[in-house]
C-alpha cells in the first residue's frame, strides 16, 4: 500500500521550499562538529592577530572591541560569498542546479531557503566569535538601545541575504572564474566595508561608496550602539543608518528577484546550467 | 624522473592557475587582493598613529604581512593540490599510476602559486617604498641575506606543505580548512604583523618554536637591518645564529616532511583514499 504525499502547491509549496533547502544548512552544519569549531577557530586566530596589531601600535582598548565584532561579522560575509553567491555554481558542480529547475518550486524559494539556514547556522558561529573573543579580550560593551541593535542586525542581514540572492543569480552564469571571483571579494570587501576599523577613517565619499555593502552601515551602526565611544567614530546617524538599511534591502532583494529570472532564463538559452568546466 | 615530474607539474599547476581568465584580469586579481590585505594594516596603523609612517613598527608591520604572502602560497599550495586533484579534478589516482614522484609532483604543482605569490609580494613592497615610506634603499639591501633566506624559507615552506599534503591525505571533509588553521596559526604565532613581544608572555614560547619567526626576521633585517633591530625580540641573535637555527629547523621540517607524507600515504593506499570523493 503507498503511503499518500500530501503535494503542496503555490505558497505552502513556496514554505515548504524554503524550509527544505534552509534544513541542511542548519542540521547539516551542525552535525559536523568540527566544522563548527574551525568556523569559529579560523577567524578567532585573525582577529586574535589583528588585536595583537592594535595592541602593538597602543590602540585605545574600544579598538579591540571593534576587531571582535567585525570578526564576527566575517563570517556572515564569507557566507554570503562561499554559500549563497558561488552556491548555484557548486550546485551545478555536483549536478543538483538541474534538479532545482526541474522539480516544480521556484528558485527564488530555494535561495531564500539557503538565505535563512545560512543566517541561522552562521548567526551561531557569529555569536560563538563575539563570545570568546570578548572574553579572551576582555571587551567592555556599553549597550544604547536593544531594540535598535536589534533592529539593525535584522535589516543589515536582510540586506545582505538580498544580496547575496542577487549575486548567486549573476554566478549562475560563472563557470570556473566563480570560485576565483568569490576568492577576490574577501579582503578588498574587509578593507572597504571597516571589518577592523572605523568606517569614518575614510573620506566620506569612499565611505559613502562602501556603504553600497549593507554590512558596512550595518557594522557602523552595531558599533555605535554598543561601545561608549561608538557614536563618536560612527559614519552616520544610527537612525540615518537604519533608513539607508530598509532601503538597500529593499532594492537587493527585488533585484534578486528580477535578475534570478532574466538569469535563469539566460543560462538556459546558452545551456549554461548542467556545464561543468573544471 | 624526479625533474620531469616537477617540471611538468609546475606547468601544469600554472595552467590551472592562470588559465581561467585573460592575462590582464588574473595580473589584476593578483595585484588587488594582496594590496587590500595589506591595506587593511596599513588603514589600521594610520587611524592609530594618525599617518606617522615613521616609527619602526610600520615597516615591521608592513613587510612581515607582505612575505607572509608566501605561507599561503607555497605551504597551502603543496597541500591544496591533495584537495583539487582528488575532489575537484578527480585526477589524484591518475597521478598515481604514473610514472612520476607523487612528493615532487605536489611541490611542482605549488610552483605556479609561488610565482603569482612572488608577484603579490613584489607589488606591495613596490607600493610600500613608493607610497607609504617603507624605508627600502636598494644600496643598503644585504642581498646576499635576502636571497639566502628566501630561498631557505621557500624551501621550509614546501616542507611543510608536505607534510600538511600527507595528513590531507587522509582527511575528508574538513581537509580544506586544515591549510587555512595552520597558516592562521602561524600567522598569530609568528610575530609576521607585531613583534612577540606583545604576546602574553605564555604564548611567546609557541613563537620561537617556529621557524617562520626566525625567517620574517631574516628577510626585515635583510631590507631594513636597523629597523628591524629596533626590536627586543631577536635582537640579541646575530644574523648568522638566525640562519644557523632556521637551517636547524629546515633540517627537522624535512625529516618531519618524508617521514608524514611517507606514513600518511601509506595509511591511504591501504585504506582506499587516493580515489575518494566526499563532494566537498
Amino acid at each position: 500500500m503507498e503511503t499518500a504525499i500530501r503535494k503542496n502547491t503555490g505558497w505552502r509549496l513556496f514554505i515548504q521550499t524554503i524550509l527544505g533547502r534552509a534544513y541542511p544548512r542548519v542540521v547539516g552544519m551542525s552535525r559536523e562538529k568540527s566544522w563548527l569549531f574551525f568556523d569559529i577557530f579560523l577567524p578567532m586566530l585573525s582577529v586574535s592577530a589583528y588585536v595583537f596589531v592594535y595592541r602593538a601600535i597602543g590602540a585605545p582598548e574600544e579598538y579591540i572591541g571593534f576587531v571582535v565584532v567585525g570578526g564576527a561579522m566575517t563570517a556572515f560575509w564569507m557566507n554570503i560569498l562561499w554559500s549563497m553567491s558561488s552556491q548555484l555554481y557548486w550546485e551545478k558542480e555536483t549536478g543538483n542546479l538541474a534538479l532545482y529547475i526541474m522539480s516544480p518550486t521556484n528558485l527564488m524559494a530555494i535561495l531564500l531557503g539557503m538565505a535563512l539556514g545560512g543566517l541561522v547556522a552562521t548567526a551561531q558561529r557569529a555569536l560563538g566569535i563575539i563570545l570568546l573573543g570578548s572574553l579572551a579580550f576582555q571587551v567592555q560593551y556599553a549597550l544604547g538601545s536593544f531594540w535598535q541593535l536589534l533592529l539593525v542586525f535584522f535589516l543589515a542581514m536582510t540586506a545582505l541575504y538580498g544580496m547575496g540572492m542577487m549575486t548567486a543569480s549573476l554566478f549562475l552564469l560563472l563557470s570556473r572564474e566563480a570560485w576565483h571571483i568569490a576568492n577576490l571579494a574577501q579582503e578588498p570587501i574587509y578593507l572597504a566595508a571597516g571589518f577592523y576599523f572605523p568606517i569614518k577613517s575614510f573620506n566620506f565619499w569612499v565611505a559613502a561608496a562602501a556603504s553600497i555593502i549593507p554590512l558596512t552601515l550595518g557594522l557602523d551602526a552595531m558599533r555605535q550602539l554598543v561601545f561608549p565611544s561608538g557614536p563618536a567614530l560612527g559614519f552616520l546617524n544610527v537612525r540615518l543608518e537604519i533608513f539607508i538599511l530598509v532601503g538597500l534591502a529593499v532594492v537587493f532583494i527585488t533585484a534578486a528577484r528580477i535578475l534570478l529570472r532574466k538569469m535563469e532564463r539566460l543560462a538556459i538559452r546558452e545551456g549554461r546550467l548542467t556545464e561543468s568546466r573544471r | 624522473m624526479n625533474l620531469r615530474s616537477f617540471r611538468t607539474a609546475a606547468w601544469l599547476g600554472w595552467k590551472i592557475e592562470s588559465n581561467w581568465t585573460d592575462p590582464f584580469l588574473f595580473a589584476v586579481y593578483s595585484i588587488i587582493k594582496p594590496l587590500a590585505g595589506a591595506a587593511i594594516l596599513v588603514v589600521m596603523y594610520s587611524v592609530i598613529t594618525n599617518g606617522d609612517f615613521t616609527d619602526p613598527l610600520f615597516p615591521y608591520i608592513y613587510l612581515g604581512n607582505a612575505f607572509y604572502m608566501y605561507v599561503g602560497a607555497v605551504m597551502t599550495g603543496v597541500s591544496w593540490a591533495i584537495i583539487d586533484d582528488r575532489e575537484h579534478y578527480r585526477t589524484l589516482k591518475y597521478m598515481y599510476v604514473a610514472p612520476i614522484r607523487i612528493p615532487l609532483y605536489l611541490i611542482g604543482r605549488a610552483v605556479a602559486r609561488f610565482l603569482t605569490g612572488s608577484f603579490s609580494v613584489f607589488i606591495t613592497i613596490v607600493f610600500g617604498a613608493l607610497f607609504l615610506h617603507v624605508p627600502i634603499e636598494i644600496a643598503q639591501v644585504d642581498w646576499l641575506l635576502f636571497s639566502l633566506s628566501l630561498l631557505m624559507g621557500v624551501v621550509l615552506l614546501a616542507l611543510m606543505g608536505l607534510t600538511l599534503a600527507g595528513i590531507t591525505l587522509l582527511l575528508a571533509r574538513h581537509s580544506d580548512y586544515l591549510g587555512d588553521a595552520v597558516a592562521g596559526g602561524l600567522y598569530l604565532f609568528s610575530g609576521a604583523v607585531f613583534p612577540l613581544d606583545v604576546l602574553p608572555a605564555w604564548l611567546r614560547p609557541i613563537g620561537y618554536a617556529m621557524p617562520i619567526t626566525y625567517w620574517l626576521e631574516l628577510l626585515r633585517r635583510s631590507l631594513v637591518g636597523s629597523v628591524a633591530q629596533a626590536f627586543p625580540t631577536l635582537a640579541n641573535l646575530s644574523n648568522g645564529q638566525l640562519l644557523a637555527i632556521l637551517g636547524g629547523m629546515i633540517a627537522l621540517a624535512a625529516v618531519v616532511a618524508v617521514i608524514t607524507f611517507r606514513w600518511c600515504d601509506q595509511q591511504a593506499r591501504e585504506r582506499g583514499y587516493i580515489d575518494r570523493t566526499t563532494n566537498y
